[in-house]
């Protein structure tokens, strides 16, 4: 028998039809059903799991009590087994840790979490990048593409995934706006970190072209431009992001996923560098930075990489700032400029305007990058 | 029943309703022509043969290179190339070759395109090892002129366009893209694979290009998909005669002769002299038509074009990308991702759907930068009521998608293969191109 796991945050998306961007903190949600909004989380999850009704009798739905997934998995006939109690119908952002730690230790094949980015922020804080996970998109907020496109979708990737057949795995970003921000009409995103979610590509026809390289094969291969086209005695600062780490993996240096790597002649001169480490590094060695936007709102600087401060920047100049994205990054800011926030006006003004951003071996894109 | 439904699979352009395949221009292809090119006097020639003997097909291929003159403004043809990309190809190995004579070759070392551009125009230039430098539309869906500005350095070698591009958005400002890469030293190669809705219209000479190449298969009505062969020729102004392949064909003193004496030539990028029933076909098609005939042909393929826009748009699952009010030209590249937010269903889903139906339906290059699309281009072929039976046809998949969607997501129902398994062809490490490397992969696994 399959074990799945099954998490639904039940507040998850109700700020939104209020209009209230977001349902993160207590006040909110009772801001968000003073106007009216009423949960649609759970319904979310039946239209997911509806999908998996033609492998009811295999699986086991490992989940969290009443509204956190053990109405909406019972309802349709699955076999259920409860492994956290909320404490009270109004659940917050522990009972999502707290329940997805117990899945976990359940040792279940897929955990199925329904809910925004925030919900994908506890899980990730929860359980860090080893569980193989999926979001069934709820939330009034969703920029990490830990979740599938609808909730549709996800219930069909998740049958793919438990009947066997081919879904290819992937790290993807777990970023959150502030929601304090958003309502104030800014949008801040920052990188948390990462989660293993499946991908299909299976149904993907076309005649004409062929397919797009997957993720991994673009990293690699504009990993292997950066690498090959790396100069002698120039110190190259590696900012945070899977694209980046690339570039670490092709050298086969040890490397951070949310951190700052320093390299200099293709060796390891500091991994996990702070402000201070970079300031130095800069002031000895004439450096290149290189970065990779966040997913949502295509942050270069600033959101999840503080350590890369306006002082650092100013030091290394626009000049030697590379900028490496694959092709869907660029694809999800559907026309959006690459974003910058250093906190100092001036070299965010100087970080200002067209830059080539290298999407594979030996090719380019000109793209925009402007200040909040 | 079999093979007619066989030819339908494999685009038969003759027996459908061929407005599906975006891009590719599937016309109708005059059965006359067919005919004159199966004729003993065109089979049974032999490229080999003395030129004295052959004198009837180099007239026909020189009469061909004035008529493409004419149309385009450039100075001299060349029907070497196979097909476009391969003319892209020969554009590339000529913006190479150019440079090296003027001592430049390692310096400009980049060529630009743009996003919506055939992807052969960036392949094709990084074959020869160029960089590529892709420019992204602007919020109205032209290059972005901003960042095209930015791009261009004394390290261009060439810039490489489709326009219309496959939007079907004509960027009018072209003449200063090519102005600016001019100025800068580099060559502007014009991809006219999007020539249908164009011809007699305007002309690569006047919007600043140095080449420009049109498929025969495609504007000038000779067949293919499946019924080719194809023909891409291939123009340069007169500065660039000189590099063309050789031999290409002229005329002196009443004889026409293959010319070999082009002293800065490429080479060749294939044997002989192109595929010559295929330039008969389009020499026939051209005659037929005459200029004004031609000027028509564009006409109408906008025309219909725009019916085809004017009806899909009414679906409210059906839109497309940037202002609406923007003139498209002879295709349109729709996106369904209402369609998509609203049924689940995508693109690809409808795409097999409509396998049923007998007919095509081409979504897009890849990567998708336009979300969920499908690409449309209907020429000036169709009637009004093939038009409507296409139109019709998509519309009634639209509302099963809203209606009834688990028939579009278990299509095609009508094919003894129903999906493909594509998801292990986006890993270059599960690539064997040839028998060489599958052999080295799987003696290695």
């Amino acid at each position: 028998m399959k074990k799945i796991g099954l998490i639904v945050n039940p507040i998850a998306g109700m700020g939104g039809k209020v209009g209230l961007k977001g349902t993160d903190g207590v006040h909110i949600l009772n801001k968000a059903i003073k106007l009216g909004a009423t949960p649609e989380a759970p319904a979310k999850a039946l239209r997911a799991l509806e999908k998996l009704l033609s492998l009811r009798e295999q699986l086991l739905i490992v989940t969290c009590s009443s509204n956190m997934g053990q109405i909406q998995a019972e309802s349709l006939g699955f076999r259920t087994k409860v492994v956290y109690n909320s404490k009270d119908s109004m659940t917050n952002s522990n009972d999502t840790k707290l329940g997805a730690k117990k899945i976990k230790e359940e040792g279940v094949d897929l955990l199925l979490f329904v809910g925004g980015d925030g919900t994908a922020r506890d899980v990730y804080e929860s359980l860090g990048n080893e569980q193989l996970v999926l979001g069934i998109p709820a939330g009034v907020k969703i920029h990490s593409p830990v979740y599938a496109s609808t909730p549709e979708k996800a219930g069909e990737l998740a049958l793919l995934y438990i009947n066997g057949e081919k879904v290819a795995i992937r790290e993807e970003e777990v970023v959150d706006i502030d929601e304090e921000a958003f309502r104030k009409d800014l949008v801040r995103t920052q990188l948390y970190g990462y989660l293993k979610v499946p991908v299909d590509k299976k149904f993907m026809q076309n005649k004409k072209a062929p397919t797009p390289l997957s993720e991994e094969a673009t990293q690699k291969a504009i990993a292997l431009d950066i690498v090959d086209n790396m100069e002698e005695n120039i110190c190259y600062i590696i900012g945070p992001g899977t694209t980046t780490r690339a570039i670490m993996q092709a050298l086969n240096l040890p490397y951070t996923l949310l951190g700052v790597d320093v390299i200099m002649n293709q060796r390891l001169l500091k991994k996990d560098a702070s402000e201070r480490d970079l300031l130095d590094y800069v002031s000895q060695y004439p450096s290149k930075l290189v970065l990779t936007p966040t997913g949502g709102q295509g942050y270069l600087l600033g959101r999840g990489n503080q350590q890369i401060s306006s002082k650092v920047v100013e030091k290394i100049g626009k000049d030697n700032i590379i900028i490496v994205s694959t092709n869907s990054k660029i694809i999800g800011l559907r026309g959006k400029p690459f974003m910058v926030y250093t906190g100092d006006k001036k070299v965010d003004q100087m970080l200002k305007g067209y830059y080539r951003v290298k999407v594979g071996y030996g090719m380019e894109i000109m793209y925009q990058v402007e200040i909040e | 029943m079999h093979y007619l439904r066989l030819s339908q699979e494999t685009l038969g352009a003759d027996i459908n309703v061929e407005i599906g395949q975006g891009t590719c221009t599937m016309k109708y292809n005059p059965k006359v022509n067919e005919y004159i090119a199966r004729k003993p006097e065109m089979t049974e020639l032999h490229p080999l043969q003395d030129e004295s003997t052959v004198q009837g097909i180099l007239e026909i291929m020189y009469k061909t290179d004035l008529c493409l003159r004419e149309i385009s403004g450039m100075d001299q043809f060349t029907f070497q190339p196979g097909g476009g990309s391969q003319a892209i190809l020969t554009m590339a190995s000529i913006v190479r070759k150019y440079h090296r004579e003027r001592g430049e070759e390692e310096q400009r070392d980049e060529i630009i395109t743009t996003v919506y551009s055939h992807p052969s125009d960036a392949a094709a230039p990084a074959t020869k090892g160029y960089k590529v430098i892709t420019i992204m539309a602007d919020e109205e869906g032209y290059p972005d002129y901003e960042a095209f500005k930015n791009a261009v350095s004394e390290r261009t070698a060439a810039f490489f366009v489709a326009n219309p591009e496959d939007t079907g958005i004509f960027n009018s400002r072209i003449k200063e893209f090519t102005d600016l890469v001019r100025k800068a030293g580099g060559l502007n190669c014009y991809d006219q694979a999007n020539a249908n809705g164009l011809l007699g219209i305007t002309r690569a000479k006047e919007a600043g290009f140095d080449m420009c190449f049109f498929n025969l298969h495609k504007t000038f009505a000779a067949p293919h998909g499946c019924g080719g062969p194809g023909g891409g020729a291939l123009g340069v102004t007169k500065e660039l005669i000189d590099y063309l392949p050789k031999p290409i064909v002229g005329y002196k003193d009443g004889k026409y002769f293959l010319n070999y004496d082009l002293d800065k030539s490429i080479g060749k990028v294939r044997l002989f002299n192109g595929v010559p029933q295929t330039v008969l076909k389009a020499y026939a098609w051209i005659m037929s038509l005459g200029a004004e005939g031609l000027y028509e042909v564009a006409k109408v393929a906008a025309l219909n074009n725009n019916y085809l826009f004017k009806k899909l748009l009414e679906h409210k699952g059906v839109d497309v990308p940037y202002r609406r009010d923007i003139q498209r030209v002879e295709q349109v590249r729709y996106t369904l991702e209402k369609l998509t937010q609203d049924t689940g269903i995508t693109s690809g889903d409808i795409q097999r759907r409509v396998m049923d139906f007998g007919m095509h339906y081409w979504t897009s290059h890849h990567p998708y930068y336009v979300p969920e699309p499908i690409t449309l281009e209907p020429t000036e072929t169709p009637s009004k009521a093939d038009l409507d039976e296409y139109i019709n046809t998509l519309h009634h998949i639209f509302d099963e998608a809203y209606e009834n969607p688990e028939i579009i997501k278990k299509a095609p129902h009508r094919s003894t293969i129903h999906q493909v398994d594509e998801s292990s062809f986006d890993d270059p490490e599960k690539w064997a191109p040839t028998w060489r490397v599958y052999l080295r992969k799987t003696k290695e696994d």
